[in-house]
């Protein structure tokens, strides 16, 4: 019967295929050894040659005498592992790459070796939470956790709690800060963000000296204290330049902040940045500043700008971010990990972790040196050369100590914010309650 | 007589062979898709494999975070075996999930702050989750045998409205101050958590929540004469009833169940995962539950080891981006190859049988 004879070839068929399965898991097995150990990543950990630049070590503001000495010395950290959370991917062009080739950066310093998990969120990656994911991370041999987005900090917390000697960094996190409203007495876990409010002042004034609208686009993440002090850097830097740079009418000038909800796009859960951008740039807006961890704006603003349109775009967090669209870009404000991270890696592998808070201003002597200066700002192609020129005057009034967080000024409610003359202090503008009088959008989520 | 009993019996323990090889072969079609994607990608996937392997059961945390995975799954799982078995395709589970996490959320920001002893309130929010989970599945089940909306359709429309409920609730009403965060609401005080075993995620409260469910769906379907009845109104509608079974009343109880095993799974997500509600709470458990439905066809038996394969896989997988910098999402490409295959080799065997003049049987 020919249904018996096909069922028989069936079975010998799946048995052989049993076989093949079982001779497959076999030779994984015994294959095992060889190949984790070449999975490692491909970077040039090669006895990092840190002689050159460590006479410019992390000496700008920061408070931590450990770090220079101690990288003065060849590398500080080699056999050293640490782990990092991600919270986008690794190659975002934004925040998650600017981290990782901090990372990098570290790597190359210390001689130390970095292992990292991306995307971690519960989107992309369902089921699991950063402390879990931290503790795979701890599996693979990493002796410290860089926690990297503000959004994993009851993930910090957990994991701190439950591993209180192994050292916590908490990128962009104020856990750590003894004078900030959500301190937690966690002796394993440290802060560290750059002042981006200084960026961000750069990047407003920059679209203000270009904007032939006077309307200036924000395209924000979430909303909370550290994106409405960010926004109203901007908003900042870019009133400062209307009226006292250009002597243009402060009525004119229209500065509105769009949220999409997330540091990125999560489609059906967030709004389409794309489309953000666009609806700004189709309503007149003609520079759309970026507040988000990827770089749609920029985008979306050399497409129209291919088109014809007078668009630009200022993208954030990562240096490289200019590249998606050159001509449009103004420049990016940026943050440059590599020292700071520089400083916690050599203080964890050398055994002398204690909590500290840093906030990072930038090298006024360079803000770009990739060595010293934890915020930077690189200019692009789609800034004029008058512009160019001014917003260098800016820079330098900066470093020369013009404040712009000084009253008067008045939250978006019209409540006073600061006096005339009085000036913000650090707890002010971190915890930033409302976005400021003359921005529109939304200060608090709904 | 004697005769054909032999053969029937002859015919029964062949087919079985049949079936177990054909499942094998499946399942080592599934493994070398999968393989052949990882080789197009350049990685290694021998590797790749014994890295899942080691991450799921490699140690305890791994495979204590793998049960951690394993309880929703247990629980989505056997609940949409009942729907399954009344011949319903209840795609609403992961909806379900969400709705039951959120009522739980909502009863436990009401009785947080309140004199009453935790043990009680998280008893309190397990209910609630239930009904919660109960409450969606009845709009699903009701749409369907009112409404005349097939329940697939109207359990992806609540999917849907679930899940965007959840964002509005997190980003709205049930913000952490000032601040929408997608990591989700302020988590609640640790007293409010399921207890866990010292040092690892894993309750075992909710473990046993989790087997109990598998047994209880496992006797009422394989050993009531409820379940007999509710798999003649999966087999045939119309002549379940014929035979006198109240088929849409039985089609609606069965929404009901797998809607409070779902709610359950929300409700163990929040009082023993994250504590919170978090935009992604159901973490894709319901479309999983629903793909280990698929590949088991009905049998309840499979779904606590199936449901741990599944949970080890995606666990495991977590090594992938770290050791070989892959993603993880392979994983995903396995369990629905396997599914796929499963179903299509399903698929083939009827047909054979159909050709080679035999009636098919059970799966």
């Amino acid at each position: 019967m020919p249904k018996t004879r096909s069922s028989r070839v069936l079975i010998v068929g799946a048995l052989l295929l049993m076989i093949v399965a079982v001779g497959l898991f076999a030779a994984a097995c015994g294959s095992s050894t060889e190949t984790t150990t070449t999975a490692a990543p491909a970077t040039d950990t090669t006895a990092a040659p840190a002689s050159t630049e460590t006479t410019a070590a992390p000496a700008t503001d920061t408070t931590a005498p450990a770090s220079t000495d101690t990288t003065a010395a060849a590398p500080s950290a080699a056999g050293y592992t640490f782990g990092m959370l991600l919270v986008g991917p690794y190659n975002d062009h934004g925040w998650s790459q600017a981290n990782y080739e901090a990372g990098q950066y570290v790597e190359q310093k210390t001689g130390a070796k970095m292992i990292y998990v991306d995307k971690v969120n519960t989107a992309d990656r369902p089921g699991t939470t950063p402390e879990q994911l931290a503790e795979d991370l701890v599996n693979q041999g990493a002796k410290m956790i860089f926690f990297t987005s503000d959004d994993m900090k009851d993930g910090v917390v957990a994991f701190a709690k439950a591993h209180p000697d192994i050292p916590v960094l908490f990128t962009s996190g104020d856990t750590a800060w003894k004078d900030g409203k959500d301190f937690q007495n966690l002796p394993n876990v440290s802060d560290i963000m750059g002042k981006m409010e200084y960026g961000k002042m750069m990047a407003g004034a920059a679209a203000a000296l270009t904007t032939q609208t006077g309307k200036i686009g924000f395209l924000g993440p979430l909303i909370n204290d550290e994106t409405r002090r960010l926004a109203a850097s901007a908003y900042l830097g870019a009133r400062y330049a209307w009226t006292e740079i250009l002597k243009k009418d402060p009525a004119q000038l229209k500065f509105t902040v769009n949220w999409i909800g997330f540091w990125f796009n999560i489609p059906g859960v967030t709004s389409d940045p794309t489309q953000v951008a666009d609806n700004f740039f189709q309503q007149g807006y003609d520079v759309v500043i970026s507040g988000i961890d990827t770089t749609e704006a920029l985008v979306e603003a050399g497409k129209l700008a291919a088109n014809g349109k007078k668009v630009w775009a200022i993208p954030y967090d990562f240096a490289g971010s200019l590249d998606e669209a050159p001509t449009v870009a103004l420049g990016v404000p940026y943050f440059n990990w590599g020292p700071a991270y520089v400083k916690a890696v050599t203080l964890a592998a050398s055994g002398k972790w204690a909590s500290f808070w840093d906030w990072n201003a930038p090298d006024w002597t360079d803000i770009n040196n990739p060595d010293t200066s934890a915020v930077g700002f690189k200019k692009g192609q789609g800034l004029s050369a008058d512009a160019s020129a001014q917003l260098d005057e800016f820079i330098k009034a900066l470093a020369g100590g013009l404040n712009l967080w000084k009253g008067p000024l008045n939250l978006q409610d019209g409540t006073v914010y600061l006096k005339d003359g009085e000036v913000a202090t650090d707890q002010q503008i971190w915890y930033l309650p409302q976005l400021l009088q003359g921005m529109e959008g939304q200060s608090v989520s709904k | 007589m004697a005769d054909l009993a032999a053969r029937v019996r002859d015919h029964f323990t062949r087919e079985r062979w049949i079936n177990i090889g054909l499942q094998i072969g499946a399942l080592v079609l599934a493994l070398v898709l999968t393989t052949v994607i990882l080789v197009a990608a350049g990685a290694p996937p021998l590797s790749a494999y014994w890295q899942i392997i080691k991450g799921a059961v490699g140690s305890v945390t791994g495979f204590s975070n793998v049960l951690v995975a394993w309880v929703p799954l247990l629980l989505a799982a056997s609940g949409v075996l009942v729907t399954f078995a009344a011949g319903l395709w209840n795609i609403g589970v992961e909806g379900q999930i969400v709705f039951g996490a959120v009522l739980t959320t909502w009863v436990m920001r009401l009785m947080q702050d309140t004199a009453m002893s935790p043990a009680l309130v998280i008893i309190i929010a397990l209910i609630a989750g239930m009904v919660g989970g109960a409450l969606w599945a009845a709009l699903a089940g009701v749409l369907k045998t009112f409404g005349g909306v097939n329940e697939i359709f109207g359990g992806l429309g609540l999917n849907y409205v679930a899940a965007a409920l959840t964002l509005w609730l997190i980003f709205g009403p049930w913000k952490r101050p000032g601040i929408g965060s997608m990591s989700g609401t302020e988590p609640f005080p640790d007293k409010l958590a399921l207890p866990t075993i010292a040092g690892l995620r894993l309750s075992p409260w909710s473990l046993g929540l989790g087997i109990l469910a598998v047994i209880i769906v496992y006797i009422l379907l394989e050993r009531t004469y409820f379940g007999l009845k509710l798999k003649a109104t999966g087999a045939s509608n119309r002549a379940a009833f014929l035979l006198g079974v109240p088929t849409w009343q039985y089609g609606l109880v069965a929404f009901l169940a797998c809607g409070a095993l779902a709610g359950l799974a929300g409700a163990v997500q929040v009082t023993a995962v994250y504590h919170r509600l978090i935009p992604s709470i159901s973490s894709g458990y319901g479309y999983l539950g629903l793909m280990i439905g698929m590949l088991i066809a009905y049998r309840a038996a499979w779904v606590a080891p199936i449901a741990l394969f599944f949970a080890a896989l995606n666990i495991g997988s977590i090594q992938l981006p770290i050791v070989l910098k892959l993603d993880s999402t392979l994983s995903g490409v396995l369990q629905g190859a396997l599914v796929l295959f499963v179903v299509l080799v399903e698929g083939a065997r009827q047909r054979y049988l159909r050709r080679a003049g035999l009636k098919p049987g059970g799966a």
